[in-house]
């Protein structure tokens, strides 16, 4: 019954108790022991309940499933107001919290990889894939170092080298990591060995990519990175909501909590959110400017004049929705018409990764990834519909927002050989010249 | 006995006479027939196997026929079993390389097609394998879905990488444009529809399969293809690149073979125990000596050294070029103890031979250890080979095992440190901005090349056909470019008709050697340069015309 309680993303089977689950998938890494991780999810033994003292003493009175509910709900309205604490601080704690969570699901998720094929104490494999995450992570930040702070890179002479041959380190970092696998494979292990491995990387894949696509985005502006968020936690809680209230046709067998009407209502009331989100947002500076590090004063500051797409217009309502709404035009910012895009992404394909997350736990006979939040399971938990949104904004950015960044490709072309400069300065006069953008008089061809 | 005759470099750990599994086979469709039955027992028997702590209790593969052709068998059936294999592997051996040869001499759109066919089977060896580890050849959609995903990641790359050499080609067909433009949108919503598909075929029984399966193909895309593309992008950088490395590669095989067959005594590893130090060592210093000469060979053409580009007057790929100062002759002095030896004060040589010895000691070092991981994967499956393509040799991907880092490290070393970022990525990125965007960046390359010397081609026509009217069209240019005012008038006025050393012809030539000529004195550029970037990068007028009035102040020295 408590299963009604459960947000309409999460698929748990047992009862709440259970929830706090195996003591194996703790993430302080004890280790595993051999066939809880494997058993029937009914018969998990219970272990310790890790909601704080406090509430338990609050809620002592109230029956179990209530007492779920509330712990559930407390927990929820903690995240969200940490969230909103972590925005005021600004974009450079919220780096900090995206590489902090990053860190925490690639752990989670090579600790279930340990539980799964017990290879707690295969020779080499826990330095290994720490190493492994930690070269990948070195990669994507110099990555991006070089090019949001180029002229502080510029400025520091071993900076300067080291982002020069970035590329060239990092693949030399990468290769000392194979060749210690290589030379770690032991007789016996060679199959679990080449499984950790494959699964350290298809882990780094997933989570290290999609934190660095956030990086990218909040760098673009916060808006970008706090509307498709809120949109996905919005869906989620909406979805739960119409499920629970009108919820009759069950969706997808993998999850079969899910109704048809949660998903439909859930879909519409994103929408909607995301339009009065973005509305209330797009007004401040703070959130619409791409993030830039300020030479003068050694930090980021977010201050620019805001461009075309959060300055209001004008646009004319559809005669269908003039009778209804009676007005016949309206002010809206045309970021507004993107949200609605990023939701219906939200609402629409946010749901395909909760239901992979879904999968892979029936797969692997868990609960929830980890037991960090009460009440939610691990930050995986938490996350997993966001995994592919995160991609979908940086893609959607990169395509229909802008282009390259302008002065970045003039000093990549001022980087390259004279004759391929000439080359690339007629290809470009030749394809202005078709477009009609080149008069007589600036050109003498 | 027969694991003596192998090559030292990289095969796996059995012998090739013994007939080789039938992983090739599987692909035709006969897999065993106890897969369906097994699906109704327990599963956590069959994780139980899978998952297991050691590797003791996974059932061998078993072995399936000989695919030797029977023109071979004939041709050496006088001869016993060991040897046979050994003319079989060497017969192969010359047919492969001078396979190589021929595709070299037809051309690098062919070695494309080449890269792309063994990157294919690739895939589909070790995918292949996968279905026999797992049982799971027939799980719902999941052929389906491999190949689909190796075609969404095709096309992502391609469009990155090839489709920039194309760029001319692209700009006459709008529908390509529209491709171009919304490429990587085009290629996510691809791999979107992949996964969602995946995730809608999840079945009750079958998940943590298919989740195998799923990782399993990720992890064999990111190997292949990835690497793939890289050997075509060194490849479009000047054939060369893509020569002399893989045959570093295939030397240091052949030549630690052979140094272990006569001199191995210490074993090198305990994964690959037919391996040698004196196999590794004398390997070594063998591909270093090859390299270098091999470089030295293939310098010398054109053909081998120069960009591939893509002309769309002739409709095909074309490799001429200036070839640039890595292949030209220098002369480097001797250190004194070589002059002694060789009796000669300096020696002529390819800059590009410093690099083969870097390519050269990166095959013999680490590139083994790509064929010990490739060792480890059969091990640790129980395979002999990969696949059963080639007789003697086992699949294509026990012939590429080593090289695969290769190829990776070569794109970096080239990004890092022959030259910058890829010139066609650049342009493409350039295309893709809005037009008054690609104007600003127009006007400011223009400004940018002049001032360096590299571009001067009204000035040329002004020179040569010596009309006064063009060089006033050109001052007007300057100012319609600019929008510096008079100032310009007088500036070009002054640079265009000032000594007579600026006059027609001397230096009015785009020179792609890469010496530029310039009009304004040489102290400057660079300054000027940076004051550019920054011009743009501010947008305004404003420190346009402090530019501008450094320039003048410059100009004025004449």
């Amino acid at each position: 019954m408590t299963e009604l309680r459960q947000r309409a993303v999460r698929e748990p089977d047992a009862p709440p108790e259970d929830k706090e689950s195996e003591s194996e998938i703790k993430v302080d890494g004890e280790t595993a022991s051999d066939s809880e991780s494997r058993a029937e999810a009914v018969s998990l033994a219970t272990s310790a309940d890790d909601t704080p003292e406090v509430l338990n003493r609050a809620l002592s009175n109230l029956s179990s499933r209530w007492k779920n509910w509330w712990v559930r709900g407390i927990l929820t309205l903690a995240m969200i107001a940490f969230f909103f604490i972590i925005i005021y601080l600004g974009p450079m704690v919220l780096m900090i919290i995206v590489m902090c969570v990053q860190i925490k699901c690639f752990h989670e998720i090579i600790t279930i990889g340990y539980n799964v094929y017990h290879s707690y104490d295969l020779p080499w494999f826990r330095t290994l894939s720490w190493y492994f995450l930690l070269c990948v992570n070195y990669f994507f930040y110099g990555e991006t170092v070089t090019d949001y702070f180029f002229t502080l890179v510029q400025r520091e002479e071993p900076l300067r080298i080291l982002s020069k041959y970035h590329r060239f380190i990092s693949f030399t970092l990468y290769l000392i990591g194979f060749c210690m696998f290589v030379l770690s494979l032991v007789k016996k292990h060679y199959r679990l060995q080449f499984y950790m491995f494959g699964w350290t990387h298809v882990t780094l894949l997933i989570v290290v990519t999609q934190s660095h696509l956030v990086i990218h985005n909040l760098f673009e502006g916060m808006i970008w990175f706090i509307v498709p968020i809120s949109c996905v936690i919005c869906n989620d809680i909406m979805a739960y909501m119409f499920g629970f209230f009108f919820g009759r046709t069950p969706l997808i067998k993998l999850s079969p909590k899910k109704t048809w009407e949660g998903f439909i209502g859930g879909f519409f009331a994103t929408v909607v959110f995301g339009l009065l989100l973005s509305y209330v947002m797009s007004g401040y500076r703070c959130f619409v400017c791409p993030v830039e590090y300020n030479n003068d004063t050694n930090s980021f500051t977010v201050d620019c004049e805001p461009s075309d797409l959060f300055r209001l217009q004008e646009y004319n309502i559809p005669e269908v929705i003039q009778s209804v709404i009676g007005l016949t035009t309206i002010w809206m910012y045309p970021f507004q018409i993107h949200s609605i895009a990023l939701s219906t992404f939200a609402s629409l394909i946010g749901p395909f990764g909760g239901f992979f997350a879904s999968g892979f736990k029936r797969a692997f006979k868990i609960k929830d990834f980890a037991n960090t939040i009460p009440g939610h399971g691990g930050i995986m938990d938490r996350f997993d519909c966001q995994y592919l949104m995160a991609t979908f904004v940086n893609v959607y950015i990169a395509s229909f927002i802008r282009g390259p960044n302008p002065s970045k490709l003039i000093q990549q072309f001022l980087t390259l050989r004279p004759d391929q400069q000439l080359h690339i300065f007629n290809t470009l006069r030749s394809h202005l010249a078709d477009k009609g953008m080149l008069t007589a008089t600036t050109e003498d061809e | 006995m027969l694991e003596l005759r192998h090559r030292g470099g990289c095969p796996g750990s059995g012998g090739a006479a013994a007939p080789p599994p039938r992983e090739g086979e599987a692909a035709g469709g006969d897999h065993e027939t106890e897969s369906t039955s097994d699906k109704e027992t327990d599963i956590d028997d069959r994780y139980g196997d899978l998952d297991s702590r050691t590797d003791s209790d996974i059932p061998e593969i078993p072995p399936s026929s000989d695919r030797t052709p029977e023109i071979l068998k004939k041709a050496l059936s006088g001869l016993s079993s060991r040897w046979k294999n050994w003319w079989i592997r060497g017969i192969l051996t010359l047919t492969m390389i001078s396979l190589f040869f021929l595709i070299i001499y037809m051309g690098s759109f062919m070695l494309m097609l080449l890269v792309l066919g063994i990157q294919v089977k690739c895939f589909h060896e070790i995918i292949t394998i996968g279905y026999r580890v797992y049982r799971s050849y027939d799980l719902p959609w999941f052929r389906t879905l491999s190949w689909y995903f190796l075609l969404c990641v095709n096309y992502f790359f391609y469009g990155e990488t090839v489709a920039d050499y194309f760029a001319t080609f692209v700009q006459r067909e709008e529908q390509l444009q529209f491709l171009i433009r919304y490429h990587r949108f085009i290629s996510f919503a691809l791999y979107l529809a992949g996964f969602c598909m995946f995730v809608l075929s999840l079945v009750k029984k079958h998940y943590r399969l298919q989740f195998y399966m799923f990782a399993w193909t990720h992890v064999t895309l990111l190997i292949t293809v990835t690497q793939s593309h890289l050997v075509i992008q060194n490849l479009f950088e000047g054939m060369i690149w893509f020569l002399v490395p893989i045959s570093s590669v295939i030397c240091n095989d052949i030549t630690a073979y052979l140094f272990g067959f006569f001199f191995g005594r210490t074993p090198l590893i305990k994964l690959s125990p037919k391996k040698t130090w004196e196999g590794f060592i004398g390997g070594f210093f063998s591909t270093v000596v090859f390299g270098f000469i091999a470089a030295y060979m293939l310098s010398k053409y054109q053909y081998f050294v120069c960009p591939v580009e893509y002309r769309s007057d002739v409709n095909s790929f074309v490799t001429e070029c200036e070839p640039s100062e890595l292949f030209q002759l220098q002369s480097y002095s001797l250190p004194p103890f070589l002059k002694a030896v060789l009796r000669q004060e300096t020696v002529s040589l390819y800059p590009f031979q410093i690099h083969s010895i870097a390519l050269s000691t990166f095959a013999s070092l680490i590139g083994p250890f790509g064929g010990f991981f490739a060792s480890g994967f059969k091990r640790a499956f129980k395979i002999k080979d990969f696949a059963n393509t080639i007789p003697g040799h086992g699949g294509i991907m026990d012939r590429f095992d080593c090289q695969y880092l290769m190829a990776t490290f070569v794109h970096v070393y080239i990004t890092s440190f022959i030259r910058g970022p890829n010139p066609s990525k650049v342009l493409q990125q350039l295309l893709v901005l809005q037009p008054e965007q690609q104007l600003n960046i127009y006007k400011t390359l223009k400004t940018h090349l002049i001032e360096k010397g590299i571009l001067q081609p009204t000035l040329k026509a002004a020179m040569d056909t010596g009309k006064p009217d063009a060089l006033r069209t050109l001052q007007q240019g300057l100012l319609k470019v600019t929008g510096w005012g008079t100032t310009a008038a007088s500036v070009s006025h002054r640079l265009f008709q000032g000594s007579p050393k600026h006059q027609a012809g001397s230096q009015c030539v785009a020179s792609p050697s890469g010496r530029p000529h310039t009009l304004i004195s040489p102290r400057e550029p660079a300054r000027l340069g940076s004051s550019m970037q920054k011009a743009f990068k501010d947008g305004s007028n404003q420190s346009l015309n402090q530019t501008l009035t450094a320039n003048i102040s410059v100009s004025r020295s004449f």
